[in-house]
């Protein structure tokens, strides 16, 4: 809620005073960009010849886990979470497989639609299961991410399918410049096209709102049952979108969900999105999912075992969430 | 309870109504035995005849370890946590001890193994106790750290990792008298400390009150960052045990084994009555949990269901046995 009542302030505030408060309030965005800014310059320094292919590769991998990080992004703000990201984006990229393969690049387009409303009918379920049977979201997420996995299993047992031509062109290569890879456009095109709008409306105030503070929400007239379906919903459309980009990026369908779901949180809380809700936008995790990508890559560089680098991802996880809790138990106490 | 409303006519049937709530409320134990039964009747059906001492063994041996995993469960949870690095630290533990028992024995190899959970539910337990961390996110962070580490550790030690030791092996997969699988020797004596502890020690309702309403028992005096850092440690330890029993039965060496008994685990503790929010449950009803999602899967199994469809089945179980749960314990 701070985020509609700070430019109310802000105007009356002198100018230094708004500058000041400004920078206070996306700290930790800023942060994240000056910790990508530093990796960046890192990379080029321990590998010199990390240039235009080392991009397209950076933006082709972030993409799906770029875009579930928004869909737990959204959720997360909605004070809930949602654990069977990866399991949909499992079912969404073997549907849209199995559906492309063979067919018209024509056909593709029918099957990308539908892919997308498979995804807000998975949200759908997941949010009407948390509201109508008050089971706790992490428990019925939990439980969902086995059966939308086990569905992927059903609809194909092992890796395979096709993906529209067209698809698979969209996320590969660049746009204009070399230098501004096809992948990045498309992120930024959808979370510009869907996301933004969707904050200026009254559903994204109430998303807000009733992550910050459910009853409150409640006593102020906000339907905080459909909104959180609708968040779940929204949620599965960013999903679907990143199991899309799993079919577009490798071609086929694999079954199997990846580790999107656990890096999703990873990104999210990292990204500066309170796991309390009400806070947060969708850019900080897409930052921190840049950030998580690149050392990897930069590990790699080393000649660091990648095993060691899920460690190191880990430690990442467990380190930014217990600064992140240490921060508000000591802003708890003051 | 809007029980003015319901007299007259239908008085009779919300007296029954509410003799079903009181009765899976304050004995859920009776209505989840009488399912295990109906499961175990359906198997017979399904199947004539096979439900006799050698199937009793077959499900107890597979039951036994998933036990221990939920009794995992059904501690954290009664403090309104969870612990998902089970699986992980499970499978670690059956890896370090599959990987080391050539170079320095069995008791030491097993010593080891339960060093690196003590470990691993330290860390857990400082970071949910002292720092606040979500519980979930917490466990799933650190099953990344024991997942790699383990991984890391395979890779140096393939040359040398030999096969499952012959003591783990019987222990997780033999049987003697037909029905009792020796991995009760284990099980028994754990279970029989879990099932007074919660009920009969201060450190078993210090669980309790925490998760009831952690507000009230720091009120009295209970440090709950210290029940806490002990309860992630004793879960921990309680994986490695199953990590064990988990190598001897499926005769694997593998830093995964164990991944799948994840879910299952949450689930038994779920069906058996233990609430995610923590201070209501315990462990019997976990185990008879643990039976019916055996007796349910060897069904499914001998039914020829793939993998896929019980993965389904069981994510759909757990939703409606909360979901009932949720109703039946909902006073509003």
């Amino acid at each position: 809620m701070s985020a509609t009542a700070a430019p109310v302030g802000a105007v009356r505030a002198r100018p230094a005073d708004a500058l000041a408060s400004w920078l206070r309030r996306n700290s930790w965005m800023l942060g994240l960009v000056v910790l990508l800014a530093a990796l960046l310059v890192f990379t080029k320094f321990i590998q010199p010849r990390y240039g235009v292919t080392g991009v397209q590769g950076l933006a082709i991998s972030v993409l799906p886990l770029a875009l579930a990080a928004v869909a737990q992004a959204i959720v997360v703000m909605s004070g809930g979470i949602d654990l069977s990201i990866g399991s949909i984006m499992a079912l969404v990229n073997v549907v849209g497989a199995v559906l492309m393969a063979n067919q018209s690049e024509q056909f593709g387009v029918v099957a990308v639609l539908a892919c997308l409303v498979l995804g807000l009918v998975l949200g759908a379920i997941n949010g009407s299961l948390i509201v109508f049977t008050r089971v706790p979201d992490i428990v019925v997420t939990l439980a969902m991410s086995f059966v939308w996995a086990g569905c992927a299993l059903l609809v194909i047992a092992t890796p395979g399918g096709g993906s529209a031509k067209w698809l698979m062109e969209l996320v590969s290569g660049s746009f204009g410049s070399e230098w501004v890879p096809k992948a990045a456009v498309a992120l930024i095109l959808v979370v510009a096209v869907v996301w933004l709008p969707v904050r200026r409306t009254r559903f994204g105030l109430s998303l807000y709102a009733i992550g910050s503070n459910r009853l409150a929400a409640f006593r102020s007239g906000v339907a905080v049952g459909r909104t959180r379906i609708l968040a779940y919903m929204l949620m599965g459309f960013f999903a679907a979108l990143a199991g899309l980009s799993v079919t577009a990026s490798t071609g086929i369908g694999t079954p199997v969900p990846g580790p999107y779901t656990l890096m999703s949180v990873a990104a999210v809380v990292l990204g500066g999105v309170s796991l309390a809700g009400g806070r947060g936008g969708v850019f900080g995790p897409i930052v921190a999912v840049v950030i998580l990508q690149i050392i990897r890559t930069d590990m790699t560089f080393l000649s660091i075992d990648s095993n060691l680098a899920t460690v190191f991802q880990g430690v990442i996880l467990i380190g930014v969430v217990m600064i992140g809790s240490l921060i508000q138990i000591r802003r708890g106490r003051a | 309870m809007s029980g003015i409303a319901t007299t007259g006519p239908s008085r009779n049937r919300w007296l029954t109504a509410a003799a079903w709530r009181s009765l899976f409320r304050d004995r859920p134990m009776i209505p989840l035995l009488a399912l295990l039964l109906v499961l175990v009747i359906v198997s017979d059906i399904v199947r004539p005849g096979v439900v006799g001492t050698e199937w009793v063994g077959i499900m107890l041996r597979a039951a036994v370890p998933l036990a221990i995993l939920a009794a995992c469960q059904t501690l954290t949870m009664l403090t309104g946590g969870i612990d998902l690095s089970v699986g992980a630290v499970a499978s670690m533990a059956g890896f370090v001890v599959i990987s080391l028992v050539l170079s320095i024995g069995l008791p030491a190899a097993i010593v080891v193994a339960l060093i690196c959970a003590l470990i691993a539910g330290l860390v857990n337990g400082i970071g949910v106790g002292v720092f606040k961390v979500h519980p979930l996110i917490m466990t799933l962070g650190m099953s990344l750290v024991v997942l790699g580490a383990a991984n890391f550790w395979q890779i140096q030690t393939v040359q040398t990792s030999s096969g499952v030791p012959p003591a783990i092996r019987t222990l997780g997969s033999d049987v003697f008298a037909e029905v009792l699988p020796y991995s009760l020797i284990v099980f028994i004596p754990l279970a029989i400390v879990i099932l007074v502890g919660l009920r009969r020690t201060g450190y078993g309702r210090l669980l309790y009150a925490v998760g009831d309403n952690p507000v009230a028992a720091r009120l009295s005096g209970a440090r709950s960052w210290q029940v806490l850092v002990v309860l992630y440690i004793i879960s921990a330890l309680l994986a490695a045990i199953a990590g064990f029993l988990y190598a001897g039965y499926t005769n694997v060496a593998s830093v995964s084994l164990v991944d799948s008994a994840v879910l299952p685990s949450v689930a038994a503790a779920v069906i058996g009555g233990t609430s995610i929010m923590g201070g209501r449950g315990g462990f019997g009803g976990t185990i008879v949990g643990v039976l019916i999602l055996t007796v349910i899967s060897s069904l499914l199994t001998s039914l020829g269901y793939p993998e896929a469809v019980r993965q389904v089945l069981f994510g759909a179980i757990i939703v409606a046995v909360a979901a009932a749960y949720t109703r039946v314990t909902d006073q509003t």
